[in-house]
């Protein structure tokens, strides 16, 4: 059977020009970066021609690009790291009800720690209120953390406006705040210009964008004050200790390189897609909605809630057919929560609980999204047979 | 699907005894919408040659997970045809052992709606027939009825928890 992909969201099949540019990495120029020697300097060459083709992509400089192991970890790292190197001036730090979980509970330990965290609530597509947010800032806010994007239902945020009222109200209370964005989902696939988004920090990944597992960064504007989280031999300007994953930070540059070219182009044709899909399944399937904002969403995300059906059994349904899916609410923790961030735009959770994620990608075609809507319809009214709600 | 047995598969691809029946004997209801796992059960009681009660027909509607629906189609070809003596003394063990493989601990809690909503089924039965509860099953009808009570307490929890602090 034909395997249909359409989890891009969770994690993207390496493209295979970025595994040809990785593949040198492992057994021949194999150095660790701080060695003197020839195999040694042969691999710091690479980990700052990388650093330049990310900083250049996002337009910062080199000395601002923070390599990591994962946008986890670039996220625990600006969360703690702030809240650490400048609770003399604050304890307070706002996020969003929507973001991620390891913003969520970085924020949550922290609170743990004696730190205040504020979470904005959003409206029903999953915006946050830009006055929620001025009415929110205090003069012991040390840092605003507000996604780009939100990883379930796509919807984008207004960065560069939030940006704007953080720098105006720094200035008015005398105080730095600190903005972080979590970009991990749109990096690579909208243009991002840390100036002109006006963020301090900002985290991006390489295994949601064709490049391999284990690099991720975090951009640290220059003469932000922060901590590390990791303390060892001073790798990444003494801010990330750990011998450094040539391999896998070879191969998230040339993602980027790939999505510097096609990114544009790619963008345009997955919108067409998305929109196919979207459009098609409201109209063929009977009491289905769309999750998220309807234009400011990210280009590959389609997310969709049933009546009367779970979102567990759509996805097995799929599977079962060769289409890979995700429930739009992790019904997979013990404790059986649907998403939070389907119940922070107002479902309730046996609408959450009958979500589904579609997100396409790089190798999607238009006769995958044909089938898709040829095939779901027929799903939803099997399970609706079989449904206890009428 | 590495995570789920083939015979769940089976099971939750043809669900066996789907639907409703007309004037049962009993109806049972197990789990609570609000909380996304639903399961109502329709029983026909009948008599076998020796004069007891047994399940002649038995069927059922889910709003559930996998495991929801593959349980309560397994468990209906279980019980069919066999005295409410038998069914009353299924365990859940007994029926994640059919279903082939070990189920996460947190998929425990979807197995057993099932064989809760049976349960209540004929309770049901017994209460409209003006038959004698058991001890042992008027135990379990409170049991569930508590359950249903603590997920709708908790899904009040999380819906407070999501609001802005």
């Amino acid at each position: 059977m034909k395997k249909i992909y359409l989890d891009y969201s969770a994690t993207t099949p390496v493209d295979p020009r970025v595994l040809k540019a990785m593949i040198p990495y492992f057994s021949q120029k194999f150095g660790n970066t701080m060695s003197l020697h020839s195999f040694g300097q042969e691999a710091k060459d690479a980990l700052e021609k990388s650093r330049k083709i990310i900083a250049d992509f996002i337009k910062a400089k080199q000395n601002e690009i923070i390599f990591t192991s994962s946008a986890t970890e670039s996220n625990n790292l600006a969360l703690k790291g702030i809240a650490f190197a400048n609770k003399d001036r604050g304890n307070h730090i706002i996020i969003s009800s929507i973001e991620h979980p390891c913003i969520i509970e970085s924020a949550r330990w922290l609170e743990n720690q004696g730190f205040e965290i504020t979470r904005l609530k959003v409206d029903k597509y999953g915006l946050i209120n830009l006055n929620d947010l001025k009415k929110a800032i205090r003069k012991d806010t040390i840092l605003v953390s507000i996604m780009h994007a939100n990883n379930e239902i796509g919807t984008i945020e207004p960065i560069k406006e939030i940006g704007e009222i953080i720098k105006a109200v720094s200035r008015k209370l005398k105080a730095k705040i600190y903005f972080h964005t979590d970009a991990a989902q749109t990096f690579g696939k909208i243009p991002i210009d840390v100036n002109k988004m006006n963020v301090d920090l900002l985290t991006a990944s390489s295994h949601k964008m064709y490049g391999p597992k284990g690099a991720a960064i975090l951009y640290i504007r220059e003469g932000v004050k922060i901590e590390p989280i990791l303390h060892g031999g001073g790798h990444e300007f003494g801010l990330r200790s750990s011998t450094i994953n040539i391999p896998s930070i070879v191969g998230f540059a040339e993602a980027v390189k790939i999505c510097k070219k096609e990114m544009k182009e790619e963008a345009r044709r997955e919108i067409k897609l998305r929109d196919k899909l979207i459009k098609g399944v409201l109209k063929e399937i009977p009491g289905s909605y769309l999750n998220g904002h309807p234009k400011k969403r990210l280009p590959n995300n389609a997310n969709f809630w049933f009546e009367k059906v779970e979102g567990e059994s759509i996805v097995m349904e799929l599977d079962l057919l060769g289409i890979s899916a995700s429930t739009g609410s992790a019904c997979s923790s013990d404790k059986l929560e649907p998403s939070h961030v389907l119940l922070a735009i107002g479902l309730k959770p046996w609408q959450a609980h009958g979500s589904l994620r579609l997100s396409i990608g790089r190798w999607t075609k238009e006769k995958d999204i044909d089938y898709v809507l040829k095939v779901l319809p027929k799903v939803i009214n099997k399970l609706r047979k079989i449904s206890a709600i009428k | 699907m590495a995570l789920y047995s083939k015979k769940i598969i089976e099971h939750f691809k043809n669900p066996r005894n789907v639907g409703k029946i007309k004037n049962p004997s009993g109806i049972g209801e197990a789990g609570n919408i609000q909380c996304g796992d639903l399961m109502k059960l329709y029983i026909k009681i009948g008599k076998n040659k020796k004069g007891e009660d047994i399940i002649e027909d038995i069927k059922f509607e889910t709003y559930g997970c996998i495991i929801a629906i593959a349980n309560a189609s397994l468990l209906t070809t279980i019980v069919k045809g066999k005295s409410l003596n038998y069914a009353l003394k299924l365990k859940k063990e007994d029926l994640i052992k059919k279903l082939g493989k070990p189920l996460p601990p947190f998929k425990i809690h979807c197995s057993v709606l099932a064989l809760d909503a049976l349960k209540e089924a004929i309770y049901d039965y017994y209460k409209k027939s003006k038959i004698k509860i058991p001890d042992e099953l008027e135990k379990e009808h409170k049991r569930i009825v508590k359950i249903k009570k603590e997920i709708s307490k908790r899904y009040k929890t999380l819906q407070k928890k999501n609001k802005i602090s």
